[in-house]
C-alpha cells in the first residue's frame, strides 16, 4: 500500500503534543519561572494546611464532575464538564504538590490524593454531595465557581508566589465555570414549568450548604492575615450579588441566606459521601501497592 | 447509445470529482446511494465515539495517579470532540442529531463492536489506547481521504488526535510493564483480552463484506479489511516485543517471502454474535446511553423553550 507524497498520512508524523489533545489538558507548566522558595517567615504547618484546603475543594469537586462523564443531557455538556473537571482536578494538582513542597515530609500530589483518610481531607462539604439532577450539579457548580472565583482573584495577589500564580491561571478557569452555571440556571429556571421547577428546588437545596464556606477556620484566618490567603468571610458580598442577579435573571425566587455555618470540612468532619469518593477515588492506587503509573 | 451519454450533467459532474480524486462538498450533487452510505458511515463514526467514551469513561474516577487521571479525562473528552465533529459532517448532508441519537438507541444504526468488551483492570486504559486506538488509526487514516470533503477533514483532525491517545496508551503500559509482578500480570491479562477483538475491527475477511466493493468505487473506502488488518500486525508486533508482553497467536510468526507478519484466523463468529448484539456488554452500553438521552430530555427541552422565548422577546423589541 504506497502511499502518495503530501497526503494527509504526513501530517501524522509531526509530534508536537499538545496540538494533539482536542481540547488540551494545559499540560504547560503554570509555575515555569516562578519560584518556589517557602517565602522566609511563612508558618510552614499552616501553609501547608492552608494548599490542602484549596487542593482538596478542588479535587472533590472535580470527582463529583467526573462522574457526569457519558451523562451529560448534550454532547457540547460532557465537553463543558469535562474541561471543567479537568480544570479543577488541574487546580488540585498544583495545590497538593505545593502543600507537599512546603511541608516537605516527602509527600507528594498522589500520596496526598490517594493515602490520606476521609479525616486528614480539608474540603468544604460544598463539594461533596451526590448530584440528584443537572439542575442540582448546575446549582451545586454556580455556588462553587462563584465563592472560588471570589477567593482566587484575592489569591493571586497572595505573599507565596506559588499560590499567587496558581490563583492568577485558576481566575481564568473558574470564570468561564461560574459563567457556564449561570447559564444553565438561567435557561432551566426560565425554561419549562418542570425545569423551573426543578431549578428552583436545586438552588432552595444548595443554598443551605452555603453557610460554611464564608465560616473563618483558625488557618484561614492566620493566612490572611500573614498576607498568604483570604478571609473567606470577605467573599459573601460578591457571592451574595451574583446569587441574586442569577436568580433573579433565572424568575427563580431567592432562598433565605443561610446562617454562617461552623466550617466542619475544613476541620476534617466530613458528610458520609466523602467515604463513598475516596473509596472510589483510591481503589485501584491502593489495591495494588508499590505501584507505579 | 454509450453509457456516458446515458448520464445527466450532474451525474457526470460527480463521476469526474471521484475520479480525480477531488471532494465531493456538501452542495454538490450526489447520488441518493452515495449520500445514504456516508450518512450511515458517519453516524456509525460518530456512535462510535460516543459509545466509546464509556469503557475508558468507568475508570477516570478511579484512576491511580492524578496524572493518569488528568490523561484519560482528556481523552474521553477528545472522543465527545470526535462525537462532535462527526454528527456535524453528518449533518451537512441532511441528517439530525437526535434522529441519529434516536436510531442508535433504538439499535437500528450501529457502532464498532468493540466497545461491547468490557474494561476489567485499569491496564485496559493503556491496551485500548495501544491496540483500539491504533487499530482505529489503521482504519481511518484512509478515510481522511475519503471523497466527503467534512468526513475527510474531520478525519485529519481526529487521526491526530488518535495517534496521540495510542503513544499515551502504550506509554502508560511501559511504564506498568517497568512497575510490580502484579502490574505485568495485568498488562499480559489485557493485552490477551483485547488483542482478537482488535483484529476483528478491520471487519469480515474481504470474501465476506458486503458494502466494500462500492464503497471502494466511490472512494468512501479505499483499502480493503485485509490489508488494513495486515498493516495493523505488522505495525503491532515489534510494539509487542518491546513492552515484553506475548500476542496470544501461536500462528503469529514473521513470513520472509511476504514481508509480512502471517498470523491466526479470529473467530469470526464471535464477530457476527457481538455485531448481532450477543457480546459482553451491548445491551449495558446502549441502556446507558439510551438512560443519559432520557435523563437529558428534560434539559434540552429547558433550553429550547428558554431559547424560544428569548426570541420572541426580541421580536417584540424590535416591532
Amino acid at each position: 500500500m504506497p502511499e502518495e507524497p503530501g497526503s494527509a498520512y504526513d501530517a501524522l508524523t509531526d509530534h508536537e503534543d499538545d496540538a494533539r489533545w482536542a481540547y488540551g489538558t494545559g499540560f504547560t507548566d503554570p509555575l515555569a519561572g516562578v519560584s518556589s522558595a517557602v517565602p522566609g517567615g511563612a508558618d510552614r504547618e499552616a501553609l501547608t494546611t492552608y494548599c490542602l484546603m484549596l487542593g482538596d475543594d478542588a479535587l472533590i469537586m472535580s470527582h463529583r464532575l467526573q462522574e457526569w462523564v457519558t451523562r451529560a443531557p448534550e454532547i457540547e455538556d460532557e465537553l463543558a464538564l469535562a474541561n471543567i473537571a479537568l480544570d479543577l482536578l488541574g487546580q488540585a494538582r498544583l495545590l497538593l504538590g505545593r502543600a507537599a513542597e512546603v511541608e516537605d515530609a516527602g509527600r507528594d500530589e498522589d500520596s496526598l490524593a490517594y493515602g490520606r483518610e476521609a479525616g486528614e481531607f480539608r474540603n468544604v462539604c460544598l463539594a461533596e454531595p451526590a448530584d440528584a439532577d443537572f439542575a442540582h450539579l448546575m446549582a451545586r457548580l454556580l455556588a462553587f465557581a462563584t465563592w472560588r472565583l471570589a477567593l482566587l482573584d484575592r489569591l493571586s495577589a497572595s505573599a507565596d508566589p506559588v499560590l499567587a500564580a496558581i490563583a492568577a491561571k485558576g481566575v481564568k478557569e473558574v470564570t468561564y465555570h461560574r459563567d457556564y452555571a449561570a447559564r444553565w440556571v438561567v435557561r432551566l429556571g426560565d425554561g419549562t414549568d418542570l425545569s423551573h421547577q426543578r431549578m428552583q428546588a436545586a438552588m432552595t437545596a444548595v443554598a443551605t450548604q452555603t453557610g460554611e464556606l464564608f465560616a473563618v477556620h483558625p488557618v484561614e484566618q492566620a493566612m490572611a492575615a500573614a498576607g498568604f490567603g483570604v478571609d473567606p468571610a470577605q467573599l459573601r458580598p460578591e457571592f451574595a450579588t451574583v446569587w441574586s442577579q442569577v436568580l433573579d435573571a433565572a424568575t427563580l425566587e431567592a432562598p433565605a441566606d443561610p446562617a454562617v455555618g461552623v466550617g466542619e470540612g475544613r476541620d476534617g468532619r466530613h458528610t458520609a459521601a466523602l467515604s463513598g469518593i475516596l473509596d472510589e477515588l483510591q481503589s485501584v492506587a491502593r489495591s495494588t501497592p508499590g505501584g507505579v503509573w | 447509445m454509450t453509457m456516458e451519454a446515458e448520464l445527466s450533467d450532474d451525474e457526470r459532474t460527480f463521476h469526474r470529482t471521484i475520479e480525480r480524486d477531488q471532494r465531493v462538498e456538501p452542495r454538490d450533487w450526489m447520488p441518493e446511494g452515495y449520500r445514504k452510505t456516508m450518512i450511515r458511515q458517519i453516524a456509525q463514526h460518530a456512535h462510535s465515539e460516543i459509545i466509546g467514551m464509556q469503557p475508558e469513561g468507568e475508570w477516570i474516577t478511579r484512576a491511580p495517579s492524578l496524572r493518569r487521571k488528568a490523561i484519560l479525562l482528556a481523552k474521553v473528552q477528545d472522543e465527545a470532540g470526535h462525537g462532535l465533529y462527526l454528527y456535524s459532517a453528518a449533518e451537512t448532508l441532511g441528517a439530525d442529531r437526535a434522529d441519529l441519537t434516536r436510531r442508535l438507541i433504538e439499535g437500528r444504526q450501529k457502532y464498532s463492536s468493540i466497545f461491547n468488551y468490557p474494561t476489567l483492570s485499569f491496564a485496559d486504559v493503556g491496551v485500548i489506547g495501544w491496540l483500539v486506538d491504533g487499530a482505529a488509526i489503521c482504519n481511518q487514516v484512509p478515510l481522511c481521504r475519503s471523497s466527503y470533503g467534512p468526513y475527510g477533514r474531520a478525519m485529519i483532525r481526529i487521526c491526530k488526535e488518535e495517534s496521540f491517545h495510542q503513544r499515551q496508551g502504550y506509554e502508560l503500559l511501559m511504564t506498568m510493564m517497568g512497575g510490580t509482578t502484579q502490574q505485568r500480570e495485568m498488562v499480559q491479562d489485557a493485552v490477551t483480552r483485547w488483542w482478537w477483538p482488535s483484529l476483528m475491527m478491520f471487519g469480515p475477511p474481504d470474501d465476506r463484506s458486503p458494502n466494500s466493493a462500492q464503497s471502494m468505487a466511490w472512494k468512501i473506502k479505499r483499502h480493503s479489511n485485509d490489508e488494513l488488518r495486515q498493516r495493523f500486525v505488522d505495525m503491532t508486533v515489534p510494539q509487542a516485543e518491546a513492552l515484553g508482553v506475548t500476542l496470544p497467536d501461536p500462528a503469529l510468526t514473521w513470513n520472509a517471502g511476504r514481508g509480512h507478519y502471517d498470523f491466526g484466523e479470529p473467530d469470526w463468529s464471535e464477530l457476527t454474535r457481538v455485531i448481532s448484539g450477543d457480546g459482553p456488554c451491548n445491551a449495558l452500553r446502549i441502556a446507558r446511553r439510551r438512560q443519559a438521552d432520557e435523563e437529558g430530555a428534560w434539559v434540552r427541552e429547558a433550553a429550547a423553550a428558554h431559547a424560544a422565548k428569548r426570541q420572541h422577546a426580541h421580536r417584540e423589541e424590535a416591532a
